[in-house]
């Protein structure tokens, strides 16, 4: 099916907070996933009669499993703080695609079925019955949110949209309404390993031919090993790296900062997926059984370090959550965390991020670059928010922000940041964030892209930039497909390893 | 003794009642529910006293508003800063003899009644002007802005414009804490205001008024970024691990 045409939003030389354009994005809905698709990650097939009392029930539930939830539902006072702050408010001006809106879409089904003024005085407080009319507007709005956590920056409460959005799309998905790409993507990661359904032997094909082609370019060995017991590394990484562009070019560049520290890594097939869309769709169960596989991956091949790819959303689950779900980190006393635990080598952070790897080994001299390789490029780099927002590198609060840039510092000799108010902890999402990476959700990818297209086009006119380095699957393959629309070449971006690769000294050629 | 004084120490009874019953409940709620994931928006603080800070910021200077809109912020602070030394004011018609440090505070909190008034005019100037805060605000919300610049109407209005006898209000508030009841003015000014304070106390628990207990349960606010470092597991999701 085709979508609909659309208008590109304009850029403008500034920001400017679009005046409420009641419905502007009421036609936007994600493909509804197949009774197939659902059943086989374990939801019900399809809306059937008694649903609303079904979906009540499970939001009973999880106000008691999830106290962000259950305080975020009492705690907004409707201050407005959040309402200009979410990239599709900004883009398409509907008044639901304000965190406070997008909420209370929630809050008023929470306030009629679980507060005492909602029970008696619904028209008070905005206290709603769950009809299908109201689940229409869920389906709508909670799928126009990436979960990108930037209105829980500003909230005066830290209410986080993030939150809301995952526990609707777990009503959802248990009364038997599914998002197609995300939930599709689940089943393919269980059964085949990867987000992108890509075999064993397909990998091994492909890490292959990088081997050949790096041989070619640079005359050196480096190697791209795949399932070898004994390698101190494990590197998890978004399967897009194995084939897409740009995203290859920065797992060549992981491949040669491993070679040229004398690192001993391995892939795994098994793990071949560092994303885990578990988390998209706020289902607790899912996005442990996904992260499971880590596990048990480094189990097998008995490795000593975890490393992650340049992945958002990933090195969420990894840094703040692998620990919790499956014991991969530190500090745990009980004999499933020690299992694991007494294996990894806890001189490093455990699990690391493969930026963390580069720049302690660029900290301790291990790594050479000649810079003006990349002199052609002049550079920004993009936070992607699920590295900004909800993670950290390195020691100290906002490493994720220093180290990323230190590293492109370290490789090349031109970097012009973007607007302050768009970067670090106020960054833009990409706009295909958070299970939204779907092409049913084009025109809202597009118009969720603004904010990010118009501090970009500042810095391309102001500085010449050309090449905007990120860490972040999602963030590449969104930018690549809706850089053509605001005029921009999809070349101009790509990840901060593609930047290492091209600079790095990989010593003799053999 | 007469039926209004006896009205009057019933409904206060009552609205403290609701006030102490109400929030201890739901403030045990927030307590009981578990956290299962770490999710303190980042960057955050690594330690205990760090996040301690980060909450004293918030609940002090509100840093994460004065982020997000300086209007907002300047009129929310404003109200409550002027409705904290209001309440500190007020705490001398709870004591005898009184304080020095609330006798100290008697000037700031009387000119801070009009700091209260003007920081809740500002506030619903907004939901009026601004069409996105237009657009999000309930009844409800009017409501409660309308209660509280009545509540500071009045309580002004007995300071300044027609006086009401204090000391026979401070006898009746003193006597409801020894559990008698002594006689109320029936001043029709002193009446309302102590009939809306007496709402704003019956509305508290169970209305958005829980932001104030629940900044401090809010899992992105009060957590510490170490999930590497200690094993964050919650009662209900280590049953999965056996």
């Amino acid at each position: 099916m085709a979508t609909a045409a659309f208008e590109t939003p304009k850029l403008k030389p500034y920001p400017v907070i679009p005046l409420v354009a009641e419905g502007a994005m009421a036609h936007s809905k994600p493909f509804v996933a197949s009774a197939a698709i659902q059943t086989n990650i374990g939801f019900p097939g399809e809306l059937t009669e008694g649903w609303e009392q079904r979906a009540v029930a499970r939001m009973g539930e999880l106000l008691g499993k999830y106290r962000s939830l259950q305080v975020y539902m009492d705690a907004c006072v409707h201050c407005g703080a959040c309402s200009d702050k979410c990239h599709y408010y900004l883009g398409t001006g509907d008044p639901k695609n304000m965190p406070v809106a997008r909420q209370d879409l929630m809050r008023g089904v929470y306030r009629r079925y679980f507060t005492f003024a909602g029970k008696h005085f619904p028209k008070l407080v905005g206290a709603v019955d769950l009809t299908k009319d109201v689940l229409d507007d869920w389906w709508r709005y909670y799928n126009q949110c990436s979960e990108c956590r930037r209105c829980s920056v500003f909230c005066p409460y830290g209410i986080d949209t993030a939150e809301i959005t995952m526990a609707a799309r777990e009503i959802m998905d248990s009364v038997g309404l599914g998002q197609k790409y995300s939930n599709e993507i689940i089943g393919k990661v269980h059964k085949i390993g990867n987000n992108l359904g890509l075999p064993g032997p397909a990998l091994e094909d492909t890490l292959q031919g990088l081997e050949e082609d790096v041989k070619e370019d640079t005359g050196v060995d480096v190697r791209y090993p795949m399932d070898v017991k004994g390698a101190e590394v494990l590197l998890v990484t978004p399967s897009a790296d194995f084939f897409a562009e740009p995203h290859v070019e920065s797992l060549i560049g992981y491949g040669k900062v491993f070679h040229a520290a004398g690192i001993s890594w391995t892939l795994s097939s098994k793990a071949s997926e560092a994303g885990n869309f578990g988390m998209f769709i706020g289902n607790y169960e899912q996005l442990r059984k996904i992260a499971l596989r880590i596990r048990e991956a480094a189990l097998e091949l008995g490795v000593k370090r975890i490393v992650v790819g340049e992945c958002g959303h990933a090195w969420r689950v990894a840094y703040s959550f692998w620990n919790t779900l499956v014991g991969i980190g530190a500090g745990g006393k009980d004999p499933y965390a020690i299992e694991l635990q007494n294996q990894l080598d806890h001189r490093h952070k455990q699990p690391t991020h493969i930026c963390e790897l580069t720049y302690d080994l660029i900290q301790r001299g291990a790594l050479k670059f000649d810079k003006d390789k990349n002199d052609d490029r002049i550079i920004t780099f993009h936070d992607s928010c699920n590295v900004a927002r909800a993670s950290r590198m390195g020691d100290m609060p906002g490493g994720q922000f220093v180290i990323p840039r230190e590293i492109i510092k370290a490789v090349a000799n031109r970097f012009h940041d973007m607007a302050p108010q768009t970067i670090c902890e106020s960054t833009f999402c990409c706009g295909g964030g958070g299970g939204l990476l779907t092409d049913d959700l084009i025109e809202l990818r597009v118009k969720g892209a603004l904010p990010r297209m118009e501090a970009l086009k500042n810095v391309v006119d102001q500085h010449g930039v050309n090449f905007m380095a990120t860490i972040c699957a999602i963030c590449k393959a969104q930018f690549t497909k809706v850089l053509p629309y605001y005029g921009f070449d999809m070349s101009l971006v790509g990840g901060v390893h593609q930047l290492v690769s091209k600079a790095i000294r990989l010593g003799e050629s053999h | 003794m007469s039926a209004l004084s006896v009205a009057y120490a019933a409904l206060f009874y009552a609205a403290t009642a609701v006030l102490v019953v109400g929030l201890a409940l739901k403030i045990r709620l927030y307590a009981r529910t578990p956290a299962p994931l770490k999710i303190p928006t980042t960057p955050a603080p690594v330690t205990g006293t760090g996040v301690a800070l980060r909450m004293v910021r918030e609940v002090a200077f509100f840093e994460s508003l004065f982020k997000s809109n300086k209007w907002t912020w300047a009129f929310g602070w404003l109200f409550h800063v002027s409705l904290l030394l209001v309440l500190l004011r007020h705490v001398r018609y709870f004591q005898e003899p009184v304080w020095a440090p609330i006798v100290w505070v008697q000037p700031f909190g009387m000119y801070a009644g009009f700091g209260m008034v003007a920081g809740l005019a500002g506030l619903w100037a907004r939901r009026f002007l601004v069409d996105r805060v237009r657009y999000i605000s309930t009844p409800s919300d009017h409501l409660h802005l309308a209660l509280l610049i009545a509540i500071g109407a009045t309580g002004l209005g007995m300071r300044f414009v027609m006086p009401t006898d204090i000391i026979a209000v401070k006898a009746f508030m003193l006597g409801l804490m020894r559990l008698e009841i002594l006689p109320l003015p029936s001043d029709p000014q002193l009446l309302a205001h102590l009939t809306l304070v007496a709402v704003l106390m019956i509305v508290f628990p169970i209305s958005k008024l829980l932001h104030a207990p629940g900044l401090f349960f809010s899992p992105t606010r009060n957590q510490v970024d170490n999930p590497r470092e200690a094993r964050h597991v919650v009662s209900w999701a280590a049953v999965l691990d056996k």
